[in-house]
């Protein structure tokens, strides 16, 4: 049995005040916080065996490399890939996104081509599609959601036809939290001879990740929304496709022989990881994949549920909030949308943080989603392992206040 | 600082519903203000009498601090000429970088020295100036 005082122990942050009062954290989707022995593998790195990996014979050297290839396999392990040789560290969501955008989709796309993807995406998996489209004199094509943020299966067969080269599509959406039917998605873009992009970073701290299973082409997740530091983070590929692909950065390290002319490049997954690595930051994921583990996904997904539940529940009673998307608990994690009548999120943001509280507010980088809804921007809270039925409770009572702040009643 | 020190009687009364929320037939000028990090949006329209901004208005959406701001800004400037305006935007802009706190200085700002106390919120300094920058874009154009 975990004991949740325990874990909330283990993330030093969760026990600062803010405005004078406790912390309560619940912009988990923006970025997790760490837990202290996340904290204290970085610090280890570098009081123990900072160098620069896979360059040198001293044993400074030969122990960075060791750990930053041990977390490498562990990473292969905690999503099935096939082998480590699949697995790039990026420095986060976005960069793998471009390095398939770059090293993929630009050589393999022509103007009679098409990119499916959904209108629900992040910025950041839809800018890079967008840009290679626009290049390519090529089209995206757009899948609609409905109003509660759900993408139905006819949408996805009327939007991946049999020009469609590409499918790029979130495994659960940053402003809602709702799951996409990744596994039909793919199932319908290989009918089509077309590949499929998975953007893992509101998934992977949430869910156990089975790339062989979604049998997706590539997968991409970022450490810093899974208690790892910010600044590293993971594209998955299947090595048909990464084999075959051309380098997305030049430099060092990922090189087999240069002369005056020419350059043969390194084995995968070498070959896409140009210059010296965040070392650091790989090493704080190792640890922060070790403590996954440990608590296990089973507690996460029982305790988030539990969480979104509660507040979805409590959010409901009160009349002046309006709640956006789905509110079916089997499709969505700890992801909440909502505003309060009248109210600007950012004003209920700035509120909320007088009372310690820590949400999101804007258009979570999804403006086209947005658009399509007929939202300019919305208040957002997102829970993890971490949070309690009694953060939401104060966040509750804060919520009740937010319109007295803004002269609506009494103050 | 108290949240009744950022949401002042005078900013939530101009943040809801202003008299200065309307669209000017035949203006002039016509300058949209944007806040990419957060989406806020303020159109400028202006009507000049020779150099004189003779009728001054703005729509679009946005946070309680932003659309006061715009409000109370267009207040003030009413009436006066380019230079005057252009002049009220640096002192106003001073004020919130805190180059400039003397309230003696400050007076010229009328209602506008609401805002002083946004330096002290990072987070939304953004949103006070949106109207004053765009103000400055559109008569430096």
């Amino acid at each position: 049995m975990i004991n949740k005082e325990e874990i909330v122990k283990d993330f030093p942050i969760l026990d600062r005040k803010v405005n004078g009062k406790k912390l309560v954290y619940f912009d988990n989707a923006a970025t997790t916080q760490k837990p202290l022995s996340v904290i204290n593998a970085i610090s280890d790195y570098y009081k123990i065996y900072n160098a620069n990996p896979h360059r040198g014979a001293h044993t400074l050297s030969v122990e960075a490399t060791e750990a930053y290839e041990q977390t490498r396999n562990k990473v292969a392990k905690f999503i099935n890939a096939r082998s480590e040789q699949e697995i790039i560290f990026t420095k986060n969501t976005t960069e793998a996104l471009n390095l398939v955008a770059y090293s993929y989709v630009n050589n393999n796309l022509t103007s009679d081509d098409e990119i499916t993807i959904c209108i629900t995406e992040h910025h950041s998996n839809l800018i890079p599609w967008q840009q290679i489209a626009i290049r390519k004199g090529a089209k995206i094509n757009y899948m609609y959601v409905d109003s509660d943020g759900i993408l139905s299966v006819d949408e996805i067969k009327n939007k991946i036809t049999d020009k469609t080269k590409v499918v790029c599509i979130a495994h659960v959406t940053n402003t809602f939290g709702i799951v996409n039917p990744v596994e039909e998605i793919v199932s319908i873009a290989h009918e089509k001879g077309a590949i499929v992009v998975i953007d893992g970073a509101q998934s992977t701290p949430h869910m156990k990740i089975d790339v062989q299973k979604l049998d997706a082409d590539f997968f991409a997740f970022s450490g810093h929304k899974m208690l790892a530091p910010m600044g590293v983070g993971v594209l998955y590929g299947k090595k048909e496709l990464l084999k075959n692909m051309t380098p997305f950065l030049y430099g060092g390290d990922m090189i087999e022989y240069v002369s005056e002319q020419t350059t043969t490049f390194a084995e995968l997954p070498f070959k896409f990881e140009a210059g010296t690595q965040n070392v650091e930051a790989v090493v704080g994921l190792s640890s922060a994949i070790d403590y996954i583990e440990k608590i296990g996904y089973e507690y996460i997904e029982e305790q988030e549920r539990e969480l979104t539940e509660y507040a979805l529940e409590k959010l409901n009673q009160i009349d002046d909030v309006i709640i956006y998307g789905s509110k079916n608990i089997e499709n969505k994690v700890g992801v909440i949308s909502f505003n309060v009548k009248d109210v600007h999120p950012h004003d209920t943001a700035t509120i909320l943080d007088r009372y310690g509280i820590a949400i999101r507010s804007g258009h979570h980088c999804a403006q086209p989603f947005m658009k399509h809804l007929d939202l300019n921007s919305t208040c957002r809270i997102s829970f993890y392992f971490y949070n309690t039925k009694e953060e939401i409770d104060i966040f509750i009572d804060a919520i009740k206040k937010v319109r007295g702040h803004m002269g609506y009643g009494t103050k | 600082m108290e949240l009744n020190d950022l949401y002042t009687d005078i900013i939530l009364e101009h943040s809801q519903n202003s008299y200065n929320k309307k669209v000017i037939e035949n203006a002039d000028i016509t300058e949209l203000g944007h806040n990419p990090s957060c989406g806020d949006e303020i159109t400028l329209q202006i009507k000049f009498d020779g150099d004189i901004i003779k009728n001054i208005a703005y729509t679009g959406h946005g946070c309680a601090i932003s659309q006061a701001s715009a409000s109370i800004m267009i207040d003030n400037i009413k009436g006066k000429t380019k230079k005057e305006a252009l002049d009220e935007v640096e002192l106003f802009l001073k004020m919130i970088k805190k180059e400039i706190t003397d309230d003696n200085e400050l007076e010229k700002l009328n209602d506008a020295i609401a805002f002083k106390n946004i330096s002290n919120m990072p987070a939304r300094v953004k949103c006070a100036v949106l109207a004053w920058h765009t103000l400055k874009e559109s008569m430096e154009k």
